[in-house]
């Protein structure tokens, strides 16, 4: 009964949710908002599971001093700032939450972001070389749409920029959309191995 | 070691050191940047300005501050124009960090549009931030039933029905359109689910390395516009006629990639002929 009942569970709804979008009947949108509903509140237990294991992992860093335990700190001071904030201390519309969002994360996040340029700019130096006939394609492919989102570079509305919006547009255009299609009969074939009880790997077994 | 073996092997620092050099000195220097309009982006443009006054548009903010520099001008552009048709916005973050930035936004425009125009942006009537849900997937999907279903309350958890610019809003089918702005891989739920299972139209807003991954959807009429990176809203600025925070920036950016563009060349000059003169030999 411990694999039996996860498996029904699974196979029902996966079913349902298969056969809903071709019935729309009222009581067949009526159970699917209320399983929405409910996949939304499972969504926030695994927030706060997630956010347990953070405390967890963190605390048992420091207790045992691992490598760059201070970060752990910084971590857990965060976490319990922000949260201090937004439920006990005048909600998301307070001073010190605002500040703390607007005057420390978004320039911790862009400074990351921004440093992404450099490494960019050396990577395309140093690996960005036409080393094969394949990687030449590649090079001047790139180098064609480079150009036309240059507007000094580009021609506007030259032949360069047709250029590159046939290479967006053709040889880009079919592969991702073979990759797509791809993906998507991919995602149909495990979703009904799931359904049907031959992938049980979500259960912790092979 | 030879002159195009040492080109094609410069240590980068160099390259650090000259691109910093590049930015800072097109940060300080003031000169515009000519910019031609793509039409994926007037599609957009287009869109919002065939749209009558009380219309509603739901704009997704679902971005975290590291993509704010390329996204937020894409989001001002787009609520400045719509706030002055009169046309009100449904805003949403389905991204962790995303509410900071939609609020931020929010704000910012509400200040500037009473500065500018002296017109009165209210919150509740002509605009409103549902705020955030986890797991974008069932948010989105639950938002074609109703937007009640993720969002009985807004961000500041007033109850969504006492909004007033939300009574009679149901679902996507009560908004003219979509417009997503995101620096992640949510946008594909937006589409298969908002536009593929609920026909809302759709158009998106993206990274500059994002956009050539979208283009197929475009294509198929999946979204009917898209906006890619810096250049994407600095398009938008000079469609409205309002050259401001990624005009800004293109002028910088514009030059960076001059230099990455050199750099690449440069690098293949040395590595080609130091490979000549190795065959050579």
């Amino acid at each position: 009964m411990k694999k039996e009942i996860p498996l029904l569970i699974v196979f029902v709804s996966g079913l349902f949710m298969a056969v809903q979008f071709f019935v729309p009947h009222a009581s067949s949108e009526f159970i699917y908002e209320f399983v929405m509903e409910w996949s939304i509140i499972i969504g926030i237990f695994a927030l706060a599971l997630g956010i347990w294991s953070l405390v967890r992992v963190s605390v048992n860093k420091i207790r045992r001093r691992s490598e760059n335990w201070p970060y752990a700190i910084v971590i857990l001071a965060g976490l319990a700032a922000m949260m201090v904030f937004a439920l006990a201390w005048g909600g998301l519309e307070s001073y010190m939450f605002r500040s703390f969002f607007n005057y420390v994360m978004i320039p911790l996040h862009a400074t990351m972001f921004s440093l992404l340029a450099f490494f960019i700019a050396s990577a395309a130096f140093r690996a960005f070389r036409a080393r094969t006939a394949l990687a030449t394609v590649l090079l001047i492919s790139a180098l064609v749409l480079m150009l036309r989102f240059n507007p000094y570079l580009g021609p506007l509305g030259g032949p360069e920029a047709g250029l590159a919006q046939w290479v967006l547009n053709v040889p880009n255009l079919a592969a991702k959309r073979a990759i797509i299609i791809g993906i998507g009969l991919g995602m149909v074939a495990t979703s009904l191995k799931v359904i049907l009880g031959i992938e049980r790997t979500y259960m912790g077994s092979d | 070691m030879n002159f195009f073996e040492r080109l094609s092997k410069l240590d980068r620092r160099w390259v650090y050191l000259i691109l910093a050099g590049v930015v800072v000195i097109t940060v300080l220097m003031k000169f515009s940047t000519p910019i031609r309009i793509n039409p994926e982006v007037r599609a957009i443009y287009d869109f919002v300005e065939s749209r009558k006054a009380g219309s509603y548009l739901h704009l997704a903010v679902d971005y975290d501050p590291g993509s704010q520099a390329e996204m937020h001008p894409m989001t001002y552009a787009i609520m400045e124009q719509a706030l002055a048709k009169d046309i009100k916005i449904i805003m949403t973050a389905l991204s962790p960090n995303g509410p900071g930035m939609a609020e931020q936004a929010m704000l910012n425009i509400m200040d500037s549009v009473r500065l500018h125009t002296g017109k009165e942006v209210v919150y509740g009537r002509d605009i409103c931030f549902l705020g955030y849900k986890p797991y974008p997937g069932i948010v989105i999907l639950s938002m074609g039933q109703n937007y009640r279903i993720s969002f009985p309350s807004d961000y500041y958890n007033t109850p969504t029905d006492s909004l007033p610019m939300m009574q009679g809003i149901v679902n996507y089918s009560n908004v003219d359109g979509i417009v997503l702005i995101t620096g992640t891989s949510g946008v594909d739920y937006w589409i298969a689910y908002a536009n593929g299972r609920y026909n809302a139209p759709l158009a998106v807003g993206l990274t500059g390395v994002m956009a050539a991954d979208y283009y197929p959807y475009l294509k198929s009429g999946q979204i009917f516009g898209l906006m890619g990176g810096m250049l994407g809203a600095a398009e938008y600025e000079t469609l409205a006629g309002r050259p401001a925070r990624a005009m800004e920036a293109m002028r910088v950016q514009v030059w960076a990639h001059m230099v990455i563009i050199i750099f690449i060349l440069v690098g293949n000059i040395g590595f080609l002929a130091s490979r000549r003169r190795g065959g050579a030999r």
